[in-house]
């Protein structure tokens, strides 16, 4: 806050000259045929990402060597804006004469630091850098379809921040170690929250399941219940006074910890897919998996097992919902 | 070249404007509250400006026209001061505004919202019009204040105010509306239109920054919103703003002598360059050409998403834009082209051209030449067009 936030500036002032010149003369822009990728001697992929209705799409094609696994050439094409089209273009010259295993490891910070004119000066304002995230997502998407995976598996850990790359667990440990109590801390501290803003708290420009806001809630809560502890005990919460993300991890550790062995054994599993808090009651939506989905018992004897025992672990008020 | 075609954003000042405001910075520099000859001398140009604005909008020298730093205060001064007086009271419960309000009345309305108003937000018809039935339809005899804007600022709608005022008038409702985008482009009468409160800014109509008004009728007039040395009649404190005052009143002069040149003669030039743009393949404008502002186009170019067309232009000198200025920074999708339920892959694709009597026909030639080179670079880029294999599911996905 302060001088730098009274005056907006316009955005593309901060712009590297690199951008500039990558959005004027995109060049990796364009189409891989078929035919094209054939006469390599390569594999076709074309994958997309993005949608038109959310203000960016990008479609990113390969020509892949299928023996060596080699990315031969790398084209896109984007709708979006001036950063979209300048990191899709640096995005799809990073990927060349890679291995598709490689491209995977190339981030969105890759990409940003890629257009900087000079080391230490970001190329991008902090409200566009969402706009490289879809560069590294759409190589996920290519490589889990050339090696035929799911491209989440890629994702090693849960991130929050997509533009920082910072993870779940980063955030939780930061925010503890150094007692932190705002988002501009947090900012400070992992750069996390500082760039499109979106993971700050809903309402932003992209819907998130997990935002700061909550994180920042759930440490405050548990402190507030550690009061005097000393020398960080382990605090435990009261089910009830926990927020719904905590409630939603102390139902999945009690799920693993005391019914998945028991479905799995039967061959089956389950998922939880939702939970909503219903005047008194906490309504849990779940997902029969394996053996499980079609079995009869999963509408009697399983459910109320599931139901009797995250009743007792957790709350009475409790209701299971198969979906 | 430079061609500046976002004059729903701001103009350019008007030279006579310019020229009539300057003695007011060095020469006649009085407080015009004191007592003595500085003040005295700035006195009787207040006052022409000030019969000028009356004059521009129609209003009965009985009713108050209180000059204000711009509409954005105005309209929070209506706002705020129905919730102080209305709300706040128990006397009533309900405001009504439409959904495609200036985000002055928007956040205002929500402000009232989180204070426990009830809030009725208008929705516009697929031609981005509002309907005067809708308004009648949500009036309760808890509803305090309707607020609709005269025209639109992004598609340059123009709302039926005269109905909306009859039926406010008819169910003893009070009746604002933002004419910040009608002074200048249209006739504005607050008295032929049943309208107990008007809000515009001077910079809109070549006049200054920093200036504009709030108009109350007479027997309607609200608290005050700022507090202080009681100028204005005690309505708005704060030293006045001479210079832009004299500004204001020059720059509604000459808005009411170009209303003829700007219905008829821009007009017609905006018709022009609107058929050649249509002229491009996938390419759509909003509402009618009859119930808009005639400077005002908002066209969308599918497959190309609005800030790069922008981008574009800008690199050839052209300024226009997506929408409203203020939101320039933020990725959002125009709220208009959201609120007409278009098809949703043209949310983001929609650029406003606003003419003003400054725009030459050598500027537009030059605008549409540069449109055509960057609709086809454009759309040489953009994944919307772009090749796919046989079977290949796009499968574009919201991130």
């Amino acid at each position: 806050m302060g001088l730098d936030s009274l005056v907006g500036g316009t955005i593309w002032d901060e712009y590297s000259d690199k951008v500039t010149d990558l959005m004027n003369n995109p060049q990796n822009m364009g189409e891989i045929t078929t035919e094209a990728a054939e006469a390599m001697g390569g594999k076709l992929i074309v994958a997309d990402f993005g949608a038109e209705s959310c203000g960016d799409a990008v479609r990113l094609y390969w020509a892949v060597n299928p023996n060596t696994d080699v990315i031969m050439d790398s084209k896109f094409k984007s709708f979006g804006c001036g950063t979209a089209i300048a990191s899709s273009d640096v995005m799809a010259e990073l990927c060349k004469f890679k291995t598709v295993q490689d491209a995977v490891k190339i981030t969105n910070i890759d990409v940003e630091k890629a257009m900087r004119d000079t080391p230490d000066t970001p190329s991008v304002p902090p409200q566009k850098m969402h706009c490289s995230v879809m560069a590294y997502d759409v190589i996920k998407k290519a490589a889990g379809q050339y090696l035929n995976v799911d491209s989440e598996s890629f994702e090693e850990e849960m991130i929050i921040c997509e533009c920082a790359r910072v993870s779940l667990d980063t955030l939780k440990e930061v925010i503890r170690l150094n007692d932190l109590t705002t988002v501009e801390q947090i900012t400070d501290y992992t750069k996390a929250g500082g760039f499109c803003k979106s993971c700050i708290k809903p309402g932003g420009h992209e819907d998130r399941d997990i935002y700061l806001v909550d994180l920042l809630d759930e440490y405050s809560k548990e402190r507030m219940v550690a009061g005097s502890s000393i020398g960080g005990a382990q605090p435990t919460v009261d089910f009830n006074s926990m927020t719904l993300l905590q409630k939603f991890k102390k139902v999945e550790k009690v799920i693993d910890e005391n019914i998945r062995q028991m479905l799995v054994m039967d061959g089956g599993d389950m998922e939880v897919l939702d939970m909503k808090e219903n005047g008194e009651m906490l309504d849990i939506y779940i997902t029969y998996l394996g053996s499980c989905s079609g079995c009869e018992s999963s509408s009697t004897g399983t459910l109320f097992a599931i139901e009797n025992v995250l009743k007792e672990k957790c709350d009475q008020n409790i209701r299971v919902i198969p979906v | 070249m430079k061609v500046y075609l976002d004059n729903n954003a701001t103009t350019i000042v008007d030279p006579h404007v310019f020229e009539e405001m300057e003695p007011f910075f060095i020469k006649k520099y009085g407080n015009p509250n004191s007592l003595h000859a500085y003040a005295g001398e700035t006195h009787p140009h207040i006052k022409t400006a000030m019969e000028r604005i009356y004059a521009g909008i129609d209003a009965d020298r009985k009713d108050s026209v209180v000059m204000t730093s711009g509409a954005t205060e105005s309209i929070n001064w209506v706002i705020k001061a129905i919730y102080f007086e209305y709300i706040v009271t128990g006397k009533k419960n309900h405001i009504i505004v439409s959904e495609v309000e200036h985000p002055a009345t928007i956040a205002s309305a929500k402000f009232l919202e989180s204070l426990g108003c009830k809030v009725t937000y208008l929705p516009i018809n697929s031609a981005g019009l509002i309907e005067a039935k809708d308004v009648r339809e949500s009036i309760t005899d808890k509803t305090a204040l309707v607020s609709v804007m005269w025209a639109n600022n992004e598609t340059g709608a123009i709302f039926p105010i005269k109905e909306i005022g009859e039926i406010c008038a008819e169910k003893n409702v009070l009746f604002h509306t933002d004419a910040v985008q009608a002074i200048g482009k249209l006739p504005v009468s607050v008295q032929e239109n049943n309208i107990d409160y008007l809000t515009f800014s001077g910079h809109k109509f070549h006049g200054p920054k920093g200036i504009g008004a709030l108009y109350m009728k007479k027997g309607k007039e609200l608290m005050p919103l700022l507090h202080g040395g009681s100028q204005m009649g005690g309505h708005r404190s704060g030293t006045l703003n001479v210079p832009g005052i004299v500004g204001m009143g020059r720059a509604m002069e000459e808005a009411v002598k170009a209303l003829d040149f700007e219905m008829t003669e821009l007009r017609t030039m905006r018709d022009a360059f609107e058929d050649e743009l249509l002229k491009i393949p996938n390419t759509f404008v909003v509402t009618p050409r009859e119930h808009r502002t005639p400077n005002t186009i908002l066209i969308s170019f599918r497959g190309i998403e609005g800030e790069s067309m922008l981008w574009d232009l800008n690199q050839a000198g052209i300024g226009a834009s997506t929408g409203s200025a203020c939101a320039s920074e933020d990725l959002e999708a125009n709220s208009v082209m959201e609120a007409i339920g278009a098809d949703e892959d043209l949310a983001h694709t929609a650029i406003r051209f606003s003419l003003s009597r400054y725009t030459t026909q050598e500027e537009i030639d030059y605008t549409l030449a540069t449109v055509l080179k960057a609709v086809a670079r454009l759309r040489e880029i953009s994944s919307s067009f772009a090749y796919a294999p046989e079977g290949h599911d796009s499968g574009l996905v919201a991130h």
